[in-house]
């Protein structure tokens, strides 16, 4: 017997996802990671959303608050409790720092109940369990485009649920119609598949914008009427860094009639905080028997009672998150602001956006086909002769070719000016004079440092997922 | 939580309105009466002990001081903040490679070093429910099946089959023969499901035992490894007690197993041990599970499943300097096999003086008591009655052979390394006033007459519900069982 049949159906398929092309750039990353002063021509980071803006923050925090941590003599005591801690319920406080949490990075305007705070493996763990809970086998849920590639393998890889894409385009940046969403069920309907949700991501990833309050609304008509349910995901909630100012699903309930048990929110700390090493991933849902069940189920995937400790204590302080919420959005303006600025000075533009971590990068004009297969050679430039790790928006299952997700919150001020440098470079030749540079249209120069293959490569074992960075490789930092 | 609507079980998946949960076995009603009225040396001296909860806590002094010794094994201490940003953000599912290292380490330790583990193979779970959960579905179909040896740990109805569809066919041990696995029994349990069509894809084996507190012997390993050979299964391991192994016979390990006994035919792709430091250690809080999996696929596979319950990096970095810090793991396992052998030979001693057997054990946190002759009749409602007496009565939590689907009624789980010696001696008092009470009972013949205060109406099976906690869950508000000074 092969090993095929010795293993599962859902081992030997990929609907782990990682044989996606999204992943290639890792490798270069990896290869060639850049450093500052140790590899300053290596591959810039900039496929990962990760927020490394406000640790300092945390730091003075923690030398401040010795007993948060039962490692120090301030607070051992607590270490063999903590440790014997494994309730699926969570720490009450953790609980109720999270809700906090929740309640002010949407500016107190809505409240959340500690007792529907339920603990997952990460927004990983998060995603897949809601979709235990609220699907079966074959199920669909509805996902606007362009979307977290990841969600292939959160939502579907051993659920068996599938997704229906729900298109969106550039012509009205992006925006879901209820055209769009009519047609997708549609559609599957004639397919004889049975939706059971829609999924948003709101922030958006990978657009970095907020969906506004009549669209929100619309949606929530939406799933009513299809009684279908909503989960909403908000981990990029206190990401938004500028107006408009981000509009929860939790407030759009106030205001409206709908039904509660259909709407679930899916949080975490990996964004919002830059916490992504300490796994939190919350399920929000307002239905009574998703949050029992779903409690049930988190067993597979509790947060470490040190981290729910530690965080506890965080999340309570409320002064410190005042403060963390207010100085993060000011140092993500700032950053946003700064590159976006570096990027028009060669006319590269990206999608007006609020949120996030990253840019949604408009490069159509750069392709030389406007095709799937134009954007992966520009993408192989990018990687190989530009240098940066962004990500095409085909790996979001974007319906237009020439969108890139470029990320700017993972690296220092020093290292946001290389990869300027780099994409200027790259995208025209600076005059003597400083004159305003000409869009050159990419040509494809046949030689050979840009004859690639780039069919997708298996994902081997050395190859991260994409919030994964290898051990070894630097993180992109100056020091 | 009441029972669904039609309407509200069809808005929810299958999975979510089933019970796979497992929460609504009786196992969990002693958890009630606990939370109900828990005990406690001086606040509540009358209230009931928790012996259901199989956890290590016998050990914590070691660690605490560990940790006061090495500050910068914390990222949170004023000597070890300096590594915060690079772990808080570190979320590859490889691992920190000197956790992996330190845990491979522990691993080869606990097993006298006989064997070595390799770093490179130590795959990141959700606890040791992640772990067999994760393992399920890289092995197995919806609708496949996984022997497993009765009696056992009533969580794998959940862990292996919840979410995964597998079953699992029973492979039953008696008390005839100490519980032992036989050929004959694996024989008959795969013949059975093979007549029922059903697809068995493997076999999982608790070892030492969860709730016997006995190791697999040599021959038996032997055996089981030539059976899954010979059908082309898997064999999974759960060694989660390896290291609670407190005097002879020593534990073995199929990873012995597979070095040494080379005579033999494995094929090693068929063989995946599951651990956790939950109970080695102490540490459930932790979230420690691991796959360790000789077939390079199911590790492949088994990683990239990890994302959905990695162990925080925060915990991987105090574990890692931890587990790396020979000295210390020596002292530890050398410590904690001694104050388990200490409270193994009290425990049994004390029940030994009223005339209570346990199967001879050698391992584990819990104790298999027969009280067999106490039963009424030798049937599961006596079991239960029984058990409703020691619950309300004893106020004692134990758990009952029935939940941890036992063929013959009359064993009891009891669980002695939760607490401390003082709650040790409180509860064997309460046995012995119970057992000399009612010592006209305790009669091996097969008359017996219960008094009218030991005559309960027999309690149905109550639907679990959210105050209840798993069996690994306690309530958080509950005092843990220990005395305060």
């Amino acid at each position: 017997m092969g090993h095929q049949r010795l293993l599962s159906k859902i081992a030997t398929n990929d609907k782990h996802g990682e044989n996606s092309p999204y992943f290639d750039g890792w490798k270069a990353y990896d290869r060639n990671p850049f450093h500052p002063t140790n590899n300053p021509q290596g591959v810039i980071q900039m496929g990962l959303a990760e927020n490394q803006l406000c640790f300092d923050l945390i730091e003075e925090w923690i030398r401040n608050n010795s007993k948060a941590s039962i490692c120090t003599p301030e607070g051992v005591h607590l270490f063999r409790d903590i440790a014997n801690f494994q309730d699926y319920h969570g720490l009450p406080q953790f609980r109720k720092g999270v809700a906090n949490f929740m309640s002010k990075a949407r500016g107190g305007r809505v409240k959340y109940d500690p007792e529907r705070i339920l603990m997952s493996g990460g927004a990983t763990g998060a995603n897949e369990l809601i979709m235990f809970c609220l699907a079966d086998p074959a199920d669909a849920f509805m996902v606007p485009t362009p979307y977290y590639p990841a969600f292939v393998r959160d939502l579907g890889w051993r659920t068996g649920v599938q997704l229906v894409p729900v298109h969106c385009d550039s012509s009205n940046n992006f925006k879901i119609t209820r055209e769009a969403l009519e047609e997708a069920y549609r559609e599957a309907k004639q397919n004889n598949i049975n939706v059971k949700g829609l999924i948003i991501t709101n922030p958006s990833n990978p657009l970095g914008t907020t969906l506004d309050k009549e669209t929100l609304k619309s949606l929530v008509r939406f799933i009513n009427e299809k009684n279908i349910h909503l989960v909403c995901d908000e981990i990029y909630a206190a990401t938004v860094f500028t107006t408009p100012r981000f509009v929860s699903i939790s407030e759009v309930m106030l205001e409206m009639e709908c039904k509660k048990e259909l709407i679930h929110i899916i949080y975490s700390l990996s964004k919002d905080m830059g916490l992504p090493g300490f796994r939190v991933g919350i399920v929000y849902s307002y239905n009574d028997d998703v949050v029992s069940c779903g409690r049930k189920m988190s067993s597979f995937g509790l947060v470490s009672s040190q981290t729910q400790h530690f965080l506890a204590s965080l999340l309570s302080d409320e002064d410190f998150i005042d403060r963390y919420l207010e100085i993060s959005k000011r140092r993500l303006a700032k950053r946003h602001s700064f590159f976006t600025k570096g990027l028009e000075t060669v006319n590269i533009t990206c999608l007006p956006s609020n949120s996030g971590l990253f840019c949604w990068m408009n490069l159509r004009r750069l392709l030389k086909e406007k095709t799937f297969e134009g954007e992966m050679k520009l993408w192989r430039v990018i990687i190989n002769e530009v240098k940066l790790n962004v990500s095409p928006g085909s790996s979001f299952n974007c319906s237009e070719p020439g969108w890139f997700r470029v990320c700017f919150a993972n690296m220092d001020d020093e290292t946001v000016e290389v990869a300027l440098k780099r994409i200027r470079a790259f995208v025209g030749r600076e005059t003597n004079n400083g004159k305003r540079v000409e869009l050159k249209r990419w040509k494809s120069i046949n030689t050979n440092k840009l004859r690639l293959s780039f069919n997708s490569r298996r994902f081997d074992e050395n190859v991260m997922s994409p919030h994964s960075p290898m051990p070894h490789s630097p993180l992109v930092r100056a020091t | 939580m009441g029972v669904m609507s039609k309407e509200q079980s069809q808005l929810l998946s299958k999975i979510a309105t089933g019970n796979g949960h497992g929460e609504d076995s009786p196992y969990f009603d002693g958890w009630k009466a606990y939370d109900e009225n828990p005990y406690h040396p001086t606040n509540n001296p009358h209230g009931v002990i928790q012996m259901g909860l199989a956890e290590n806590q016998l050990t914590a002094d070691l660690v605490e001081e560990w940790v006061m010794s090495n500050p910068e094994a914390s990222i949170c201490t004023p000597e070890g903040v300096t590594d915060f940003k690079a772990i808080a953000n570190f979320q590859d599912y490889h691992g920190l490679p000197e956790f992996r290292k330190g845990v491979a380490k522990f691993m080869a330790k606990s097993r006298g070093n006989r064997v070595k583990f390799e770093a490179e193979r130590i795959v990141m779970s959700g606890g040791a429910t992640g772990a067999h959960e994760v393992t399920t579905f890289c092995l197995a179909d919806p609708g496949d099946a996984f022997l497993v040896p009765t009696p056992y740990y009533p969580g794998f109805d959940r862990d292996l089959r919840w979410r995964t569809g597998v079953q699992l066919v029973p492979v039953t041990c008696e008390s005839s023969n100490n519980f032992k696995l036989t050929k004959q029994a694996l024989e008959d349990a795969y013949d059975k499901a093979r007549q029922d069509n059903i697809r068995v894809k493997g076999l999982l084996i608790t070892n030492p035992s969860n709730p016997l507190g006995t190791i697999l012997d040599r021959a038996t390993l032997r055996t089981i490894v030539k059976f899954i050979n010979d059908k082309r299964i898997h064999l999974v391991c759960d060694e989660i007690y390896a290291a609670t192994v407190f005097s002879h016979p020593g534990f073995i390990s199929i990873a012995e197993i597979l070095e040494e006994e080379t005579d033999m035919e494995c094929d090693r792709d068929l063989v995946h041990i599951v651990y956790s430091l939950s109970k080695d250690m102490g540490f459930p809080g932790f979230r420690v599970g691991i796959i360790y999996s000789y077939n390079d696929k199911v590790v492949q596979c088994a990683r990239k499943m990890s994302s959905f319950g990695l162990v925080s990096s925060q915990t991987q970095h105090l574990l890692a300097s931890m587990l790396n810090d020979d000295e210390f793991v020596g002292r530890f396992l050398a410590e904690s096999a001694k104050r388990l052998g200490e409270r193994y030979r009290v425990f049994t001693k004390g029940l030994g003086q009223v005339g209570i057997k346990c199967l001879p054990s050698n391992a584990g946190l819990f104790l298999w008591m027969d009280l067999r002759r106490l039963l009424k009749k030798a049937t599961f409602e006596a079991e239960m009655e029984l058990w409703q007496v020691i619950i309300h009565e004893v106020k004692i939590n134990v758990s009952p052979g029935a939940s941890f689907h036992c063929s013959e009624p009359g064993w009891f789980r009891v669980c002695y390394a939760n607490m401390d010696d003082e709650a040790v001696k409180v509860s064997l008092q309460r046995i012995h006033t119970f057992v000399l009470k009612n010592k006209d009972v305790v009669v091996p013949d097969k008359k017996r007459c219960w008094q009218d205060s030991l005559r309960l109406s027999l309690i149905k099976n109550r639907r679990f519900d959210d105050i209840i906690m798993s069996p690994h869950s306690p309530i958080p508000h509950s005092p843990l069982v220990n005395a305060t000074n």
